[in-house]
């Protein structure tokens, strides 16, 4: 690694059960590598799970895996979670309420709405060949 | 990380449920049948002990809401105690502590209950 380039620690994450989790261990590595405190680091692997799993679920990838890459950029912290599946259209995602769970069917759909809720900037991009999200903390 | 299990006791009216592991599908549907088992014998105040359950997602999160609709039909409560406090805040942010109540301890509990 050359002085000036920015740290990094690239993932290639199987979608499997749980997967999520080998996610965050890195997470909370890097984490405190930077001295983030533990509110910060916590909420961090729980963007991440969010942003895993639905990478996992909502994907369809058709390769298996799931790409996460850390890079620490001075004071912050940027995470970007790729898959390869079929994209979404960001602008057709309801922002849950809990009163209108209730009554339907289809209690899931909060992972979004965390993540924005849990990281500083949060940004999508999407494509029919895949989504990535880019989420930042910083110190 | 362990497998999702489930240790239920019974204080009264209560039934205090202790998890332990990733609350995730899995924990969540435990939960829930435990539940449904003792809501089908007529109880319906529970409060979860979280202490050995750090880490959440949404997905096991949503099975909880799924609990508090089927209490509401009931006059039934929900209450939780040993949150991690990220886990208190994903809580906060699904709105859960608007239909459920976090407890500090488990007396706390067993008296707001009551």
């Amino acid at each position: 690694m050359s002085p000036k380039e920015s740290p990094k620690v690239e993932l290639t994450l199987p979608i499997l059960p749980d997967m999520e989790l080998a996610a965050t261990k890195t997470a909370e590595v890097v984490a405190k590598h930077m001295n983030l405190n533990e509110e910060k680091s916590a909420e961090i692997s729980m963007a991440l799970i969010e942003a895993t799993i639905n990478a996992f679920e909502h994907s369809e990838s058709d390769n298996g895996h799931v790409e996460i890459h850390f890079v620490i950029q001075g004071d912050k912290l940027v995470i970007k979670v790729t898959d390869t599946g079929k994209g979404f259209d960001k602008t057709k995602v309801e922002i849950p309420k809990i009163e209108e769970k209730f009554g339907s069917d289809h209690k899931r759909g909060w992972g979004l709405k965390l993540i924005q809720e849990l990281m500083d900037t949060v940004e999508f991009e999407s494509t029919e060949e895949g989504t990535t999200v880019t989420m930042t903390k910083k110190k | 990380m362990s497998e999702f299990s489930i240790n239920t006791r019974e204080d009264g009216d209560v039934v205090i449920i202790e998890t332990s592991g990733y609350l995730n599908n899995v924990g969540g549907e435990k939960i829930s049948e435990v539940c449904h088992e003792q809501m089908d014998n007529g109880k319906k105040l529970f409060l979860l002990n979280l202490e050995n359950s750090k880490v959440v997602n949404s997905i096991g999160v949503s099975i909880l809401i799924e609990i508090i609709e089927k209490l509401q039909d009931v006059d039934g409560k929900l209450g939780y105690f040993n949150l991690a406090p990220i886990v208190e805040k994903t809580f906060n942010i699904m709105g859960l502590t608007k239909y459920s109540t976090v407890y500090g301890s488990e007396s706390e509990g067993l008296e707001g209950m009551a």
